[in-house]
Formats: C-alpha cells, structure tokens, sequence
C-alpha cells in the first residue's frame, strides 16, 4: 500500500467533512447533506478497498499506521485492522452513508445534527480500528455527548420522552465505560512494570501470556469489562436502555445505535476480554452463556407483545445480541466466528430496519403496529425493505442472516448443548413477532388513508440499496463474510486450546 | 539575602499598590479600562517570567529557609496568575455594572493573589498562615464586593465566621505541634522525634482540619454553596480554582514534607474523606438548581479528586494532582466566564436563566458545554487525561476501590452537567434578552476552551512541566 495513511483517511473524513461543515451557512442545506454525503462515501469506498485487498492468506493486523502520541502513558495513535476489526469497520461506514442518507429530509438544524452524526461515525470508526487501548477508550467515550444532544434535539417522544430516553441511554453508556475504565488502568498498571507501560491491545495480550496476569485478577478484570461491554451490547439484566433509547432517538443515531455501537460491547469482549484476559473469559463463560440465552428468549416474547415497530425492533436486537453473546461463551473458533459474522449480520438488518421504519414515520408520522396497515400498496419498495431486513433476522437462507446464526449453534451445541437447543428455539419466537409485525403493517386490505403518501425514491432508496446490497450480497456468498472473519479468529486456536486445558478455580463452574 | 528568589512575589506586591494608586490618581470614569489593562499586563509579564525560573539544580531559598522556591511553587504560582489573569479579564462588564468599587476589586485580587504565591513557596507554619490570611482576608472582602445585594454582604459575613473559625483551629493545631517539637520549620519538624506524641498528633489533627475547612472537604463544607451563590460570579471563580490550588499547594508541602512520617495515620483519613468528597459534592449537585451552588458542590467533588492525587504520595500522583489543577483551572474559567455574562445581564444564575442560550449566544453554550464536560472527564476535554493520571497513580498504590468510586462518580456528574446542557440547547429564552458579549470575554472563553480542548489532545507539554515541577518537590 506504499505510504498512504488509509485508516486515517477513513477515520478522518468524517472529522474533515464536520469542520468543514462548521463553516458553511446554516442556510445551505443542500451542500450541507452533499458534504457530509460525500465524506462517508470516501470512507466507504476506501474501507471497501481494504476489505478486498486485506490479504487473508497473511491474516493479522494489516493496513497498520504508528505514531508514537504520550510517551508518558504509553499511548500511541496506531491503527490497523484484523480479520475481526475489518468487517466491522466496513459495517460502520456502510451504516454510517445509509444513515446520512436516511436523514437526508431533516428539516431542523440540518447542519448542526450532519455534525454530530459525522463526529459520532468517526468516533464508531475509531474504536474499531485502534490498536491502542487509550485511543480505542477515547473514541468510544467521544460518541456519547454527541448521540445525548441528537436524541433530546431531533428525537421523538412516544412512550417515553425523548429527554428521558436520551438522559437513559447516556447513563447507561457512561456507567458501563466506568467499570471498563477501572479494568483498563488495572491491566494497564498490572500488564508491565514501570517505565515499560503501554496501552498497546498486542503487548497487553503478549503480557498475558507471558503470564503477568494471575488466575485472581483476570477473573476480576474480565468481570468489570463484562459489566461495561456487557451494557453496551445489552446484556441481560443491563438491556433495559436499548428499546426506550432507540425508540427515542432520530433515525439515524437508532441506525448506528443499534448497527454498529452496540457491537463494540461484543468487539471488546473478543479484542479485550477474550485475548487479554483468557482465563477470565473461560471463569465467567457459563455465566454468559446463561444470560444469552435469557436475552434470546425473554427479549423475543417481549418483542411478541410490542405495539411500537421501534420497540419490536429494539427488543428485537436485544434477542439477537443473545446469539453473539452465546457464540462468545462457547469459546470455539467456529462459535466466535459466528459470533463475529452475526455482528455483521444483525448490523446491517436492524439499520435497514431502522432506516424503513424511519421512512415510513417520516411521512405518516405513525409507528403503531395497530394503526399501520397495507403499506405495501402504496409504498412497495419500503416494504421490499421491510421483508428484506425481516427474512433476514429469522434467519432465511440466502440472506445474510442464516449462515452466522448456523455457525453459532454448530460451535456452541458442543459445549452448552442445552442453552443451544434452547436458543435455536428462540427462533420460533422471531419468526412469531416479526411475520406478526410484517403482515400486519405491510399486507391486507389497502388502506386509503396512506394514499397521500408517496413511495420512497431518488436519494430515499439510497438506504435500501446500499444495506440490501449487503443483505443479499453476503447472505448468497457467505464466503466473502465468512473467509476474512475467519483468518482474524483462526489465529486464536492456540490460546481456545490453552485455555480449554487449563484448569480453572471452579473447573468452569 | 537571596531577593531574587522572591521576585515574583514583589512584583505582584508592587503590581498591587501601583493599581491602587493609579486608581486613586486617575479621573474615576476612566479607571476602569486603564487599571484591568495594567493589571492584566502586568500579570502577562509576571507569567512569562514564571518559565525563566524554572531550574534543574538546587532550589534557592529565602531567609533562613522560610521561604523555598522549587519547580513545585513555581508551577503553581503560575498556576494562580493564569487565574488570576482570566479571572480579571472576564470580570471587566460585571466589576464595570455591578461594583461600586472598581479599583479596589482589582487590587483586592492581587493581594489574594500574593497570598496564594505565599502559600506556595512557604516552608514553615508562619508563613503559610501569613499568606494564607492574606489570601483569605482578601477574600472576606472581595465575597462583599457587591455592597447592594444582601446575598453577597450575607455570603461574606458567613465565610468570616467559618473562616476566622477555622483559621483558630488551625492556629491552635500549629501552636500545639510547636509546643511538642519546638520549631515551625517544616524540615525539622519532621526530623523531630516528639512528632509521635499525643499533643502533636492532636495538632496535627487540628491542623488538617483547617485545611479541610479552606478545602471545603466534606464534612468541612457547609458553607461552600452560601459563599459560593453570594458572592460575585469572577470572585466566586477565583475562590473554586485559587482558593482551592493554594490550599491543596500547601497542604501537600505540610503533609509530604513535616509530616511524612506520620503517613500511616493521615493516609487513610485523606483516601476516605476524598471518596466521601467524590460522592458527596456529586450527589449533592444533581438536585442543584442555581449554577453557582451546582458549580460549590462540583468543586467540592473536584477537590476529592485531586486529593485522589495526594493519597498516592509518590511522584506520579503529585503530577496528577499538579495536572488536574491546572486543566480545572481553565474549565472553570469557562464555565464562569458564561456565568458571569449571563449573571451581569440577566440577574440570576440558575437553569432558567441559561435556557435558551444555545439561540441568543451559540459560543457560551459551546464553552460552557465543553467546560464542564472537561469537569466531567470526557473526552476529548483535558478532564479525561487529567483522571486518567489521578486514577493511574493511585491504582498503583493499591487503591483500585478509589479509582472504582472517582470514575462511577464523574459518570453520574456527566448527568447534572448535561442538565446545564439540556436547558440550554433545548430551552426557550421567554424574555428573548439580547446577550451582548465584550471583546474581553470571547477572548477568556476561547482562550480556556482552547486551552481544554489542546490539553486533551496532547497532553505531553502539560505533563512534562507537572514532571518538572514533581521532582523537585520528591527528590
């Protein structure tokens, strides 16, 4: 790749394009979409690139860029990607242009809200591609006052008022990253001794084993990075946010909420909890995997009885967290690949989903389950959105969402062979609550009182093409996913043995 | 006599006097541009002059070692001049419309400023209460400033009473620790073996407890939020950042210098009361509707904070402490700065008074936001950097249940801090009062909030001075 900073561009457009925007007129909303537009479409296209250029035979942290940054601390602004971090870096900035395109109508301080749309991706981007720990904290904690001020600004107020979904969704984030942050200084005090200190994620695992974290304090550690990553990626019992925050938020902050944010919790495990901390993950594994399977199914009847579309799909996402959350706790590399590509997958669905319900509120100004009814007559390209995302969360072959959900359960049938058997019939739940959703907004008799509203066109269908693209794309060469996620979690076959034969305090309860 | 070791200070002292006289000389309508312009170059040439005496070999002292000037006083008397110095540039249009007596305010602030760089350098008890009632009387004064509202003569009568008391208990502390010893030097003192007698250990006692009082640590704190409320908003500023770094400056000389031994008795009680600060000055804020009194118990938290610092006694956490001062120096300075225009033009200080000012004036909602996100530990504010090397420090000294209560703690104060944020990016200004913001105070908004944001980005040039200014003190 020569010299050129790729990463940095990626992570830097957005900011580049925000600045920009700082000094453009208010009035000038046209140029203001097309900036922050074409700011996502460069990352995008360069992300793409990467994608297909990351050699997987080679495997590792390619595309790898290091500043030495505070020397002090041993912080170093390196960015890289791996077969792990690469699909959700691709995710994030396909998300992130569906999501710029999604609010394309905005008619309220257009400018103000592509500002804080952009800093929120850049800093989604970040945390993906750092290497760093501090670089990795930092860019997950820039998100949070940014998707605060766009919930209580453009939000909506149903159930719950915006005020009250943006205040929750932002305590519950800040609590989680204050456990996190205490398990970070602890392994970073506890990883080398002074004057060798780093914050460096690959010398914080080599320092693992090497075998400078004992059995005790990983146990410790891990249990503090569960309880942050764990309420980012809603886990039972910290899912309560999700829902009511999503339900409150603008379109796109649900977009990248629930399509990528959300999937940093299970990206850390993986980066942080599973490499750094082995034998903690192995300690607490058949605690997570009882929660996964309380997330699937409890979340999936709730789902069942929800009159708000947002709050079918926000209760929705905290059932498909669950299958990750399971792969996770089988600790295989079949199951962690699964958990990985099922990131990809719920991603790209729920912020399809997000993005129609999103649509269809934007004109008729209603989401009730109960008042929708026969929109496929009036807007049908909507509904082939709304049918795509759907199939794909109950897991239709052919669409992206089969092939991750089968490789979880074939690595984790194994090892919790009732928790599987138990989740895979969550599935019978899905398939209830989103053919129920589905039949009853989208088929049945025409309704005249959504005649007045048109179809979704032009740049309006630029969510449903890009996201469905993806949708079908991955889900008929599931390879393309499936071959690079695999060549960042084969690597750790070593380390699953490893810790597979190690004896652990409880024998892993 | 080494004089040169005491040029700072003389030269605030003349800095002073020369005010008065200029406001006594000149016509009184005119005062008041020439004596804030005077004073503020002055305090320039004063800060400049800070960093051509910083120094790698020995520290010089002065007069029979009552006075020592390490990198430590250095680093914070200028410290105290940055305060200062923004203090008096954003107080310009309030002391202007507000205060009867303009020339006065200014040299009042110096002399509270000599105090404080008293303070810094003092190396034994004497001295550190001359400076301390120096800075503290200046104060009484300066918290009264505004003669026409009862809550500012209330606020200033209050912070007599609390002040003089305090000032008692400590002076009897001192005498009592003088009695057992027989010196008031902090470097025989702690060579002394009669430090570990009971009428010492009172002393000691006593003394911290005066510290706590000027600290306003919990349960010492009672009439932080009347004083703070009352007085006027930049004297308010100055009482949070000033008042609180000079305290914390000596209270770390007495404690690491006359008392090291004695640091399995005052460890504990520090590492406690600063997580019962933690906890408390956050809590207490949420249910906060005024600004200032919001602001009195967040400062309070700051303090547990920075004495997160203090309890790791050892080198990085002197940094730390050093470095928390100074980021909180310039969040403060933004948040008052917003709350003295809105104060000046609107008469109140609470969230009624703030909503709306996204509309009427974008860029003090922006400073304000951001200033006090940096009070909040977010990045990329100086804040986050700032905790991270409190919290590093102290960790390492085996403290994780600290670092456990300071960073759940400054999470639940982002929630009272993005209330000040709500009201005003969502409120609505029923009065639609026209916000008019002097040249002078865009210059000490954007110079803070410049200064956070840098701070937070690259953090080494602030840390490398800290460093420079820690090892003196820990050799």
């Amino acid at each position: 790749m020569g010299g050129f900073p790729l990463l940095s561009t990626v992570l830097l457009s957005p900011i580049a394009a925000a600045i920009l925007l700082c000094f453009i007129s208010k009035e000038a909303k046209e140029s203001v979409r097309i900036i922050a537009a074409g700011a996502m479409t460069i990352s995008l296209a360069l992300t793409v690139f990467a994608y297909f250029t990351y050699d997987i035979s080679a495997g590792g942290m390619q595309f790898t860029e290091d500043i030495p940054w505070i020397k002090d601390l041993g912080v170093a602004y390196s960015l890289g990607v791996d077969g792990i971090s690469l699909p959700m870096l691709l995710l994030t900035d396909l998300i992130g242009l569906a999501a710029v395109f999604s609010s394309w109508n905005i008619e309220k301080r257009p400018k103000e809200f592509f500002i804080l749309l952009l800093i929120l991706i850049a800093g989604v981007t970040g945390t993906f591609i750092a290497r760093d720990l501090f670089i990795f904290l930092l860019c997950y904690e820039v998100v949070v006052i940014p998707i605060y001020i766009m919930v209580i600004i453009w939000g909506s107020t149903k159930r719950v008022t915006k005020e009250y979904a943006g205040m929750k969704l932002t305590i519950y984030l800040l609590m989680g990253s204050a456990f996190m942050l205490v398990g970070v200084v602890a392994l970073y005090l506890q990883a080398f001794p002074a004057h060798m200190r780093t914050f460096d994620m690959e010398a914080l695992a080599m320092a693992s084993q090497l075998g400078n974290f004992s059995e005790t304090f990983q146990i410790f550690a891990f249990f503090l990075l569960l309880l942050g990553f764990g309420s980012l990626l809603s886990m039972f019992p910290f899912h309560s946010w999700s829902p009511d925050g999503y339900a409150g938020a603008p379109t796109a902050v649900s977009m990248i909420h629930a399509g990528v944010l959300k999937k940093i919790g299970g990206y850390g495990l993986i980066r942080l909890g599973l490499l750094v901390l082995p034998l903690g993950a192995k300690f607490w594994a058949p605690l997570i995997a009882g929660l996964a399977m309380i997330n699937v199914l409890y979340a999936a009847y709730i789902a069942l009885v929800q009159k708000d579309l947002k709050y079918v799909i926000g209760y929705s996402s905290v059932s498909h967290m669950g299958y990750v959350l399971l792969g996770f706790a089988a600790l295989n590399v079949i199951s962690i690949s699964g958990a990985v590509a099922n990131m990809v997958a719920h991603g790209v669905m729920s912020a399809l989903f997000f993005s129609m319900i999103g649509y269809v509120y934007e004109k008729t100004h209603m989401r009730s389950v109960t008042e929708l009814r026969g929109l496929a007559h009036q807007m049908p390209r909507v509904a082939v959105g709304f049918m795509l995302a759907g199939m794909a969360s109950v897991g239709l072959p052919g669409l992206i969402g089969f092939v991750p959900e089968f490789t979880i359960f074939v690595g984790s049938f194994g090892v919790y062979p009732i928790f599987a058997i138990l989740a895979i019939s969550g599935i019978i739940f899905t398939a209830l609550y989103t053919l129920r959703v589905l039949a009853k907004v989208l088929f049945g008799p025409k309704d005249t009182r959504f005649d007045a509203f048109r179809d979704a066109r032009g740049v309006e269908m630029m969510p449903l093409i890009l996201l469905g693209i993806v949708l079908v794309g991955f889900g008929l060469f599931p390879q393309v996913l499936m071959g690079v996620v695999g060549s960042g979690v084969e690597p750790l076959l070593p380390l699953l043995n490893h810790i597979a034969d190690a004896p652990t305090l409880l024998g892993g309860i | 006599m080494n004089f040169l070791a005491i040029s700072t200070e003389i030269g605030i002292l003349v800095l002073a006097l020369f005010v008065m006289a200029v406001d006594l000389i000149l016509p009184k309508q005119e005062t008041r541009k020439s004596v804030a312009c005077i004073t503020i170059c002055g305090l320039i040439a004063l800060l400049l002059y800070g960093f051509t005496q910083y120094h790698f070999d020995g520290s010089p002292y002065f007069y029979q070692n009552l006075y020592f000037v390490d990198n430590y006083a250095i680093f914070f008397k200028q410290l105290f001049i940055v305060a200062v110095l923004f203090t008096i540039l954003f107080s310009q249009d309030y002391a202007q419309s507000l205060l009867r007596y303009r020339g006065e305010f200014y040299s009042l602030l110096l002399f509270a400023l000599l105090g404080m760089c008293v303070l810094a350098s003092a190396n034994d008890f004497l001295t550190a209460f001359v400076g301390l009632e120096l800075m503290t009387i200046s104060f009484y004064i300066l918290v009264g400033a505004r003669m026409s509202s009862s809550n500012s003569s209330e606020a200033a009568v209050k912070y007599l009473v609390v002040g003089s008391a305090s000032t008692a208990v400590m002076l009897y502390g001192i005498s009592l620790v003088y009695g057992s010893t027989g010196s008031v030097l902090f470097e025989e003192i702690c060579r002394n073996p009669h430090l570990l007698f009971a009428t010492s250990i009172a002393g000691i006692t006593m003394i911290l407890i005066g510290f706590f009082f000027k600290l306003s640590v919990i349960p010492f704190h009672m009439w932080a939020p009347d004083v703070y409320q009352g007085a006027p908003t930049p004297v308010t500023a100055l009482l949070a950042m000033g008042s609180k770094a000079a305290g914390l400056a000596v209270l770390m000389r007495v404690l690491y210098t006359a008392f090291p031994m004695m640091g399995g008795y005052w460890l504990p009680i520090l590492a406690v009361l600063s997580a019962v600060c933690m906890i408390g000055g956050n809590v207490m804020a949420i249910k906060q509707k005024d600004l200032k009194r919001m602001l009195a118990y967040s400062s309070i938290a700051q303090a547990g904070y920075m004495m997160v610092g203090i309890v790791a006694a050892d080198m990085p956490g002197m940094k730390a402490v050093l470095f928390y001062a100074m980021l909180y120096v310039f969040a403060n300075v933004g948040a008052f700065a917003v709350l003295a225009v809105v104060d000046q033009q609107k008469g109140a200080t609470d969230h009624r008074a703030v909503s709306g000012l996204a509309k009427s004036a974008p860029i003090l909602a922006a400073v304000m936001t951001i200033s006090l996100l940096s009070m909040a530990g977010i990045p990329p504010t100086a804040g986050f950097a700032g905790k991270i090397y409190l919290f590093t420090a102290v960790v390492e000294r085996g403290y994780l249940w600290l670092a456990f209560v300071g960073f759940v703690m400054s999470m639940i104060s982002v929630y009272y801090y993005l209330l000040v944020a709500k009201a005003m990016y969502l409120g609505e200004d029923r009065e639609n009062t026209k916000i008019h913001i002097s040249g002078a105070v865009r210059a000490s908004v954007l110079l803070s909030v410049i200064a956070t944001i840098a701070i937070g980005v690259c953090p080494e040039q602030l840390a490398n001075i800290t460093n420079i200014a820690a090892q003196t003190f820990m050799r």
